[in-house]
């Protein structure tokens, strides 16, 4: 089995903090598989999940130790060396990243997919336009707005606007796309549409998730990490952690005595 | 006891809702009333020489407009600075209360300040003076605007922006910006119907003259300069001239601060 990121004795503490808010993480994520992160709030599971793409370091003054390697075999990079403006670039060109909150661009529908693309450097209108659409049909949001891609995309709905957001992502052809609780702001149906549309991009991509959605996690993903106080506890194919986990503490948060 | 409260302050805030809306009501009627008299066509063609209101207006537009157009770039690159690049270090503070601090300067000490480091080498009031004063006046204003609106867009659509590999500028420009919009224009608006208002800063920096003037570096005609000399002219057509232009210049005010608000309900 393949791996895509790998990460090692990494450490994580933010800007003025006094202690760390991960602590000597270890784990892979292998490729073409939905990885969950599941773990009560504050467990450091959204931190970890965004030191994957160094979001994080659009603020300064934030400590990172080990690594995190993204493999493309044979190469590999560590991506907390990473400094210049230009390489993060490029690194969340190939790492996205689809947040808890729908973020549409203020801009229309078709330019909130191609703005990505036209900063990536696709210039050509036609090319553009077919991978716009591309990438709208494979979040099946296209027969919904195939008929209005110049209006505003901040009038779609809540369900919409994320799909979208996802398209924009996918959109780029990324190699692994973060999910930071993408439908704890959405209502069941919307939900679901998403959860059927990462199970289908698990194809093409490798994916992280993390959600507070015990069932969603048992639902779309491969692999289960729990996380609890900064610390991996434990890190298993799904079914092993939700029917058979070995660790007391992860046995308590999928049975609901704590978390 | 807390039913009476209620209605007691219910009671009192009405009054006092009305109150308020009673003095502007009576400045609106005293100046429709008073100004309307001298309104007509002839004094929007003729200058003040003739006993128009044409080169008043046209300084008034001219002195408020240059420094809305110098000062509405600077200060929307220094709220952009304030909220993006250096949000959490002290220089950014500094300046942010200094610049609050400059809104609440009083607009006198504003063209006192002006008439010493520009009038006083020239050796005459003139055009320039009159926009640096009105420039000093609206800079503050755009910057916490700027300043302000920038605030109000959330984090995710920065860290977004981020994440689909844009970089810091382009996030601002293509989408910070573009989501402050509305509300950075709507109080660009303000800013500009705030300053075209103002007397204090033009007295004796700008003057004012009853000639039509095209060059900055003379004495320039000034609106509501002109209104506050011929308000105390023993001449009775140059009073009723000034309610005219008081009213002329109340309602520019106005239609300023509707279109800003229009501006803001389409948009939103």
């Amino acid at each position: 089995m393949n791996n895509k990121l790998e990460i090692k004795d990494f450490s994580f503490t933010y800007r003025g903090a006094k202690s760390a808010s991960l602590c000597n993480i270890n784990m892979s994520i292998p490729t073409n598989k939905v990885t969950a992160i599941i773990g009560p709030s504050g467990c450091g599971k959204s931190t970890l999940l965004r030191s994957m793409n160094r979001i994080h370091d659009i603020y300064n003054g934030n400590i990172y130790e080990g690594e995190i390697l993204l493999l493309d075999e044979p190469q590999q990079q560590n991506i907390l060396l990473i400094k210049k403006e230009n390489d993060f670039i490029k690194l969340r060109q190939r790492v996205g990243m689809v947040f808890q909150k729908p973020t549409p661009f203020p801009m229309s529908i078709f330019d909130n997919v191609a703005y990505g693309l036209r900063l990536s450097g696709t210039k050509n209108k036609r090319l553009l336009k077919e991978k716009v659409v591309k990438a709208l049909k494979d979040v099946a949001l296209w027969e919904e707005v195939k008929e209005r891609l110049y209006d505003d995309a901040r009038g779609l709905s809540g369900g919409q606007q994320q799909r979208l957001c996802i398209a924009r992502v996918v959109a780029l052809k990324p190699e692994v796309i973060l999910f930071d609780e993408p439908t704890s702001a959405l209502d069941p149906l919307s939900t679901l549409a998403i959860e059927e549309m990462i199970i289908e991009l698990k194809k093409n991509y490798t994916i992280v998730i993390v959600t507070h959605n015990m069932q969603q996690a048992s639902r779309i993903s491969d692999y289960t990490a729990f996380m609890y106080l900064g610390k991996l506890i434990e890190f298993d194919v799904t079914e092993n952690i939700f029917i058979n986990p070995k660790n007391k503490k992860t046995e308590d948060y999928i049975t609901g005595r704590f978390g | 006891m807390r039913l009476i409260i209620n209605k007691l302050a219910i009671f009192l805030s009405s009054l006092m809702a009305i109150l308020g809306l009673f003095f502007l009501g009576w400045i609106l009627v005293t100046l429709v009333i008073k100004g309307s008299g001298a309104l007509n066509l002839y004094i929007f063609t003729h200058n003040l020489v003739n006993n128009g209101i044409l080169n008043l207006i046209w300084g008034q537009f001219v002195l408020a407009g240059l420094a809305a157009f110098i000062g509405i770039p600077v200060g929307i690159l220094a709220g952009i600075y304030l909220q993006e690049y250096g949000n959490n270090s002290r220089y950014a503070y500094f300046i942010r209360d200094l610049s609050d601090v400059m809104m609440s300067a009083p607009s006198i000490v504003v063209g006192t300040f002006i008439y010493a480091i520009i009038v006083m080498p020239f050796g005459h009031t003139n055009g320039w003076a009159g926009v640096a004063a009105l420039f000093v006046m609206l800079l503050p204003i755009v910057v916490s605007t700027t300043d302000d609106m920038l605030s109000l867009v959330p984090v995710e659509l920065r860290e977004a922006g981020a994440a689909i590999g844009a970089s810091k500028y382009h996030v601002i420009l293509h989408i910070v910006l573009k989501a402050a919009k509305v509300g950075i224009m709507t109080g660009l608006i303000l800013a500009f119907a705030r300053v075209v208002g103002e007397t204090a800063p033009l007295l004796y920096t700008s003057g004012s003259t009853i000639y039509m003037e095209t060059d900055l570096n003379h004495t320039f005609p000034s609106m509501t300069v002109s209104i506050y000399n011929l308000a105390t002219m023993p001449d009775e057509k140059l009073v009723e001239l000034a309610w005219a232009a008081a009213l002329v210049l109340t309602i520019i005010v106005m239609m300023l601060n509707l279109l800003g608000r229009y501006v803001v309900r389409n948009k939103r």
